[in-house]
This record gives structure tokens, sequence and C-alpha cells, in this order.
């Protein structure tokens, strides 16, 4: 997540009740597409993948719990160790890796994150998710969809659609990290390359 | 980071980074029936033991072949070593082969730092990794060591932490010496006279031979072992003198605090440096430091070998 620099180039597109809404319409949506409320239903485990993708996995199966009375286990996926630009830059600090516990197999696994930009991310997660085990099925959630899409992958639930330029940036702030919720975007004044995520 | 060869080139941060990163890798893999990551594919790594190693060896292949990274094992006795090649010329001719790491041991103190020298000068080049070198350092050891000793008994600043044995020959005590002292904890080396280097008074420890006096209030309890194969000329007396004085008997294990706990860089000697039965306790974590050597090894390989060294301005 690029850093939360105010001022001039930053503009609040979500504040703290849009964010609360968002979490709580994409959690109406993971019941109602995985009909895990049902006695039958397969499985259901959010992934959450660090940093931000965590505390919203988090916060999406308080929702879900509270409005299906299904409590879903959430964990966090790090997905560094399958990245494909590790040559490329510094060393990358590794974040917590927690997989609740009966694993991945046969449940449907539903990854989240904050943004969803190149997709990159996303491939990295379904190499490990391989590793890990056999999910019956895969889904996405994402807070944030801003396009710019590199790879052939697309959310399954999407918070809200950002389409931004290149010279823009997208922070999502959120209270377990930053003490506030909050979506904004940062223009930056030359059109440097940006952060793939 | 471009080589570890001596925990006195490490900060705390450096120290406790690689210490995480090992609890991270661990999560990463904690049951999993693929222990494949993707991490270091295409890369080749080099382990060149001029002694021999069950533990750290296997430890390192492993921790390689975990991460994907291609591992090729040479010891001196089966390489051109034994027709007379310098160690310069092996260290050179692995780095035209392509390595993008050497792990090495060596009997004499300081050959990794010397491999590092000459197969990457100015930085450029394989990095070196030193799994022991003559009497001198052992830091990937320290680092398992700090480790295993975070997970049984929390941080070890203020701990009190019991060295006991052949401190002279190991270099298992000096790296460990650094890194405890780094992580502030207070570090009581038990051993005979004979068995201290020239200069310990300058380390930052204390030094004693009344191993009973030291036990009671200990929350870490290092055996080492006694390394017969460093030794010309008589050390002690015999070894039941030996084991009497500075071995951890059932009687003394008896006396130590009941969350310390008994450690060993191994390859240990029953009956020597440590009781037969005591060896197996529950308070013992000599094979937990074994398992955790893995995965601090492959927090060590990805710190090296991961990243544009370049670019990360190491």
């Amino acid at each position: 997540m690029s850093e939360h620099t105010g001022g001039a180039g930053t503009v609040e597109l979500l504040g703290s009740d849009d964010v609360a809404r968002t979490v709580a319409r994409i959690a109406h949506q993971i019941i109602e597409k995985t009909a895990l409320d049902s006695p039958d239903a397969t499985p259901v485990m959010l992934l959450g993948i660090p940093s931000g993708g965590v505390p919203l996995a988090q916060r999406l199966a308080a929702k879900i719990e509270e409005f299906s009375g299904v409590a879903v286990p959430v964990g966090a996926l790090d997905i560094t160790l399958y990245r494909d630009d590790l040559r490329r830059g510094p060393h990358r600090a590794l974040k917590p890796t927690t997989i609740p516990a009966g694993g991945i197999d046969g449940v449907t696994v539903v990854l989240v994150d904050d943004v969803l930009c190149s997709g990159r991310t996303i491939r990295a997660a379904l190499d490990a998710l391989r590793d890990i085990g056999r999910p019956e099925n895969i889904q996405l959630a994402v807070l944030v969809d801003r396009g710019h899409r590199q790879l052939p992958i697309r959310a399954d639930y999407v918070g809200k659609n950002l389409p931004t330029s290149r010279a823009e940036d997208i922070t999502v702030l959120l209270e377990a990290i930053d003490g506030r919720d909050a979506v904004e975007l940062i223009h930056h004044e030359d059109t440097r390359e940006e952060n793939p995520r | 980071m471009k080589h570890l060869l001596s925990i006195s080139d490490l900060d705390r941060d450096e120290i406790i980074g690689l210490m995480d990163e090992a609890d991270r890798f661990r999560e990463a893999l904690e049951g999993r029936e693929i222990k494949k990551l993707p991490t270091l594919r295409g890369r080749t790594i080099y382990t060149l033991f001029y002694e021999n190693s069950t533990r750290t060896r296997s430890s390192f292949e492993t921790a390689g072949k975990w991460m994907s990274a291609d591992v090729i094992n040479l010891s001196a006795s089966t390489s051109s070593v034994k027709k007379g090649e310098s160690l310069k010329d092996t260290a050179l001719t692995l780095a035209s082969i392509g390595a993008d790491a050497i792990i090495m041991r060596h009997p004499s103190s300081g050959a990794a730092q010397l491999v590092a020298d000459w197969v990457a000068p100015g930085g450029v080049g394989p990095s070196v990794i030193n799994a022991g070198d003559g009497t001198h350092q052992h830091p990937t050891q320290a680092l398992l060591d700090a480790v295993t000793m975070r997970q049984r008994i929390g941080d070890v600043a203020g701990r009190k932490i019991l060295i006991v044995g052949d401190v002279l020959h190991s270099r298992v005590v000096r790296s460990n010496v650094d890194l405890l002292s780094t992580l502030g904890a207070e570090v009581v080396l038990v051993a005979p006279p004979t068995l201290l280097p020239h200069g310990v008074e300058q380390w930052p420890v204390r030094t004693t031979q009344d191993f009973d006096a030291e036990i009671a209030d200990a929350d870490v309890v290092m055996m080492l072992r006694v390394q017969a194969e460093r030794m010309q000329g008589g050390f002690f007396p015999s070894h039941r003198e030996y084991a009497t004085f500075f071995g951890l008997s059932k009687a003394r294990a008896a006396r130590m605090k009941k969350d310390a706990i008994i450690m060993h860089p191994g390859p240990m000697l029953r009956g020597m440096e440590i009781n037969y039965a005591v060896a197996d306790y529950d308070t013992t974590a000599i094979l937990q430091q074994v398992n955790n050597g893995v995965h601090l090894r492959m927090a060590v390989l990805f710190t090296l070998l991961v990243g544009d060294s370049a670019e990360a301005g190491y």
C-alpha cells in the first residue's frame, strides 16, 4: 500500500460510512453467492492477503456472521514468496500466513484484498493455494478495483470500481491498520511508474 | 546483506529480522503436504564442506530445496581438494560454474571471509554463507538457537544463559555470545580454565568453573560438545572427571528451574557432556533446534538471494 500523503493531491473517494456500507454489501453478496447458510453448502473460508486484505477479511467475516449466523473461518495468505518480481526491487519482508485448522481442501476459499489492479498479486495467491491444498472453489473479493489488469483475472465481489489513470494512486485506509476507514485518490504531478498490485 | 560470515556483522534489527522471517517460513510451510516454494527457482547453491556435518549441511540443503533452488553438495573428501586443489581455486571454480551462493565449512578460522573476498570482489559475485569456520563463527547456529529460545522462554533480554563445556574450540559459543549479548541476555560460560580461550575476559560474559553454583537460576543451559578432534594434548585429566564437573547429570538437571530448557548444538556425546537420559527430557530443546534450523536457513537464503542487491543498497 502506498503511503498516505495527505495534502493538495489527495481526494477522498470513500469515507468511513461508505467503507462500512461497502463491506456490508460484499458480505451480503458472499452469503448469497456461496449460500453458506444453507445446510448442504460447501464450507466457506476467507483468506486475507496482507497487509490490507487481512483486517478486511476479518471485518467481512464479522458481518457475514451478523447477517447469516454462520461463523466463517478467517486466515491470512502472504504471497511474497510467490511474487514474480522478487528479483527486482529490494528485499521484501514476509508477512504472517495463517491457514485455519482443517486446511483448504474441499472448501470455497474467498481471497480478500483491498485493491485489485494488475492482478499479479492474485496470480501469486492462486499459485500459493495450489501448494497448500485443493479448494473446491476460489473466489476473489476486493474493496476497490482500479483497472489496469495485466493478467486475465477478475473479482467475484467488487466494493467499488474506480477507474484511475496511471498518474494516480489509490490508498485504502482501514481502521485496524490506519485508525480510520477511507479510500483516497492521490494524484501525482509527474507520471511515475505506479505500484502494480 | 551480501554474505553471512559472522554474527558480529549483524545489528540487532537484522538479527530480529532473520528470526522473525524464520517464523514466517515455519507458518508458510506448517501442515503442508507440498513443502515447496518457488522463491529460489533457477538459483544454484553449492555446499562446500571441508569438515563432516550431519545437521548443518542437510538443513541447508533442505532449506534450499524447499525453496526450489538447485543445491549441489561438495565435500573435501570427494572433490579435487583430495588432489591438492587450493581453497581459492576451488571457490573460484564454483563461482565460474555459476554459483549464486556458496555455503562453506572449513577447519580454519576466517576461511569464509577469504572465500567471500575471492569470489565476490567489490560485492559482485556469489553470496558466501559461513557454516562454521574453525573456532571462529557459526552464525546460523546462533540464530537458530535464538529462535528456539524465543519459542521456549520468550524474550531473552535479561535472561540467564549458561553455556557449558569446551568453549575454547567452539565457534558456536562465539556466535552465541555475540548474538545473545546484542539481544541483552546475561551469558555465563562454565568451563575448566584449560578450555577457555585467551582474551575471554574481554567478552561480554562472566566465566566460572562452578556449574552447580550457576544452574539453579539459569533460564537456558546450553551444553557444548567436547571437541576431541581439535584437542592435541591433555585439556582435562579424564573423561569421567570432565563428566563429573562439567556434565549435565540427572542431579544437576533436577535443580534447574521448571521452565528452564536444555540446549545442545549437536552432535552430542551422551555420557560425556550430557547424561543419556537427560538428553531425552521434555525440557530438552535439541531436536527443536534442528527443526528451527531449516526455517532459519530458509530465511538466510531468502535474505541473501532474493531482491536486487544493487537497488536495495546492500
